[in-house]
């Protein structure tokens, strides 16, 4: 599904990622965790395709393309999506249209027809009780006076509207209070599938006792320093990150 | 001969033909008029209040009212894009009214609506009662040249407590090349009573000149909306002023659509009485070579008075948009509450915007707001949208279609607002769009 190969990433001249690899099977759940400043944004800015970093080596490919030479709209129309750290508020456009539009662009490129707006709604309607939200937000603009809970809401369900192949989730767990975190937490679990796998970026461990990751990889000054199964959080929640960063060095 | 030397030969011209030649005290405004536009001319550079607009076109050619009005070529399906099927309509064609393609069906006798021409002939002792009241001729010269030139323009009386159930549409509709369309309206609305006015300017593809000057009265407690749709021809010039006087409590709504013309400026100028209320909305859109002008004053004359105005500008390809916007508060206005914006969203390097926000405050305890900004598409927002799958060209129509349609969105009558709304999805293309999602 995204295959990581050495990857290298400066900002500005400044070497951020200094020989990533990660692969990731169809169907797995992975959580990149490590302390700040240790790359975590700047891998899923490269991945969403943001401008203003560049790669110096190594290569990323998605279901057998070179990701990095997509435009961000195709990445999102062949089935990758991101949750945004800090998802925009965009006032003047709803919510429900954005996602109708964002729908209608990825069937297009499906060689699909556009979705009827009554078939939407219902679908619509049916995946917002997943989030626990209220419908009201569906006509609000995208984001706009959300609180930081319910915008990470709005973003897990875009991705259960747009049924993507790739999740990446950037820090969804931050600005969520305990009961926030179930909520989405059930929501992601709910979008599990044999096909669809999940890149959870993460500072912190909690949600990952939630989500229950296949893999558990540690980034540290741009490099994956440890990897293993989902007792690697633990024993890094317990330990802290000098531990692997010790090992490492 | 120079060009306002033209004007001033073809007034004499064309006066004879002008309406209400047998009332002596508006052949005394007229003649007044004539002379104080005679001596300071069409407004220059020079001038504070124009010297972001140049209108030195308009006096090297001669713009002159049309003699032959034909208001029978008129296809009414054209008009039909522009008429609100509920609503009271009075059509005015190259200047002239057009009794055949308006209609007043159904209006409750306490109330008047007559073309200004028609008022003058059968109520012209209310006519002089307001007529030159709001504005003064040294206002500026194109009040003078109004108040001069007219030949036509709406006139609208509400008596006190009237609610009238229906809007007044005015179309002000220019087919003939080189023509001078001036009118002049009187809006009059008494005491607790309740009205909504649209302006509507159309023209074809000709150059031509519209001149257009609004005097309105809103007595104790009235309450108006006013609604300005400017859809002139591309090659068109419009200039209009709207005067208002509110008193004691009153409302004054003031919606402010100029998309059309080559050139256009408007005045919008309100005195407020004690505890009265306006808001002035606007939303300026300019492509090409488009230079649109908008001037706004709000005079707080006495305590109390509330005044929120928005102006919205989006211009793109080397359009210009001005906005010179004036707060007045007076010594005695206390309390006053103001807040004046201005937002310009540029689409390309060769736009421009020119604001000027003014608060001129005398008094000591009031809440006086201004802000001004001019940028361009927020690149965030444009990135969020395309990690959506959108592609790049419609992720900006989308955004701009939405900073547009903030100011779409506080037009209340809902004809009028699916009309807009359709005018701003021709120009910021979007597909499927389910207008009750917008």
């Amino acid at each position: 599904m995204l295959n990581i190969e050495n990857l290298h990433v400066n900002v500005a001249d400044k070497a951020i990622l200094k020989g990533v690899n990660l692969q990731i099977k169809p169907g797995e759940v992975h959580a990149i965790m490590g302390p700040n400043g240790a790359g975590k944004s700047t891998l899923s800015h490269i991945l969403s395709g943001k401008a203003g970093y560049t790669v110096t080596q190594g290569k990323v490919t998605y279901a057998g393309k070179d990701l990095l030479a997509m435009e961000p709209e195709l990445r999102a129309r062949e089935g990758m999506f991101l949750a945004f750290q800090y998802p925009v508020e965009i006032p003047g456009v709803s919510n429900i249209y954005l996602m109708k539009a964002a729908l209608n662009a990825n069937r297009k490129h499906q060689g699909l027809d556009e979705v009827d707006a009554m078939d939407f709604l219902t679908l619509v309607k049916d995946k917002i009780k997943l989030l626990q939200m209220d419908e009201k937000f569906l006509y609000r603009a995208v984001n706009e006076g959300f609180s930081g809970g319910e915008k990470k809401r709005n973003e897990i369900l875009q991705a259960a509207i747009l049924e993507p192949k790739l999740c990446v989730l950037d820090e969804t767990d931050s600005g969520l209070d305990i009961d926030a975190l179930k909520i989405v937490s059930k929501a992601i679990n709910s979008l599990r599938t044999e096909q669809r796998s999940f890149l959870m970026i993460t500072h912190y461990q909690r949600m990952l006792d939630y989500v229950k990751p296949d893999f558990v990889h540690v980034l540290a000054d741009g490099r994956i320093v440890k990897s293993g199964g989902p007792e690697l959080a633990l024993e890094l929640e317990e330990k802290g990150y000098q531990w692997v960063e010790g090992e490492a060095a | 001969m120079s060009g306002l030397q033209n004007y001033k030969v073809d007034y004499q011209q064309i006066l004879p033909d002008l309406p209400g030649q047998s009332l002596a005290w508006l052949q005394q405004i007229r003649s007044d008029a004539f002379s104080a536009f005679s001596d300071t001319g069409f407004p220059s550079l020079r001038e504070e209040e124009w010297r972001y607009t140049n209108i030195s076109a308009i006096e090297k050619k001669l713009f002159s009212p049309s003699t032959n009005v034909g208001s029978n070529e008129i296809d009414q399906a054209w008009l039909d894009d522009f008429c609100l099927k509920d609503a009271y309509t009075l059509v005015i064609i190259n200047g002239r009214f057009s009794k055949a393609h308006s209609s007043l069906k159904g209006l409750p006798e306490t109330v008047t609506i007559l073309s200004m021409g028609d008022a003058l002939q059968q109520k012209p002792e209310l006519v002089e009662k307001y007529l030159s009241k709001a504005v003064a001729n040294e206002e500026h010269s194109f009040v003078a040249f109004n108040s001069a030139w007219f030949s036509d323009g709406l006139f609208v009386h509400l008596p006190a407590q009237q609610v009238l159930d229906k809007p007044v549409q005015l179309i002000h509709l220019v087919t003939k090349a080189d023509c001078l369309a001036v009118s002049r309206n009187i809006l009059i609305v008494e005491d607790r009573a309740q009205a909504e006015v649209i302006e509507t300017f159309v023209g074809d593809s000709n150059a031509y000149l519209t001149a257009s000057v609004t005097e309105i009265f809103v007595e104790n407690n009235a309450d108006l909306t006013l609604y300005k749709m400017q859809n002139e021809g591309d090659k068109a010039y419009h200039f209009g002023g709207t005067y208002v006087k509110q008193a004691k409590h009153s409302r004054f709504k003031h919606h402010n659509f100029a998309f059309g013309s080559l050139l256009a400026r408007n005045d919008v100028h309100t005195d407020l009485d004690v505890a009265s209320e306006c808001n002035l909305n606007g939303l300026y859109i300019g492509v090409k070579r488009q230079h649109i002008d908008n001037h706004t004053r709000i005079k707080h004359i006495q305590p109390h008075a509330i005044s929120k105005e928005m102006y919205k500008g989006i211009l793109n390809q080397r359009a210009k948009g001005v906005f010179q916007g004036l707060v007045f508060v007076a010594e005695n206005a206390q309390k006053t509450d103001s807040a004046m914006n201005n937002r310009n969203l540029l689409l390309s390097n060769d736009a421009e915007a020119d604001a000027k926000p003014q608060l001129e405050i005398y008094a000591d305890d009031v809440k006086c707001a201004h802000g001004v900004t001019v940028g361009q598409l927020d690149e965030k927002s444009i990135f969020y949208l395309k990690s959506r799958a959108i592609d790049e060209e419609t992720a900006r129509n989308m955004l701009t279609f939405a900073f547009a349609n903030e100011m779409v969105g506080k037009v209340d009558n809902k004809e009028l607002h699916t009309m807009l709304l359709a005018q701003l999805l021709q120009r910021f293309s979007q597909k499927s769009v389910d207008e009750k999602w917008l």
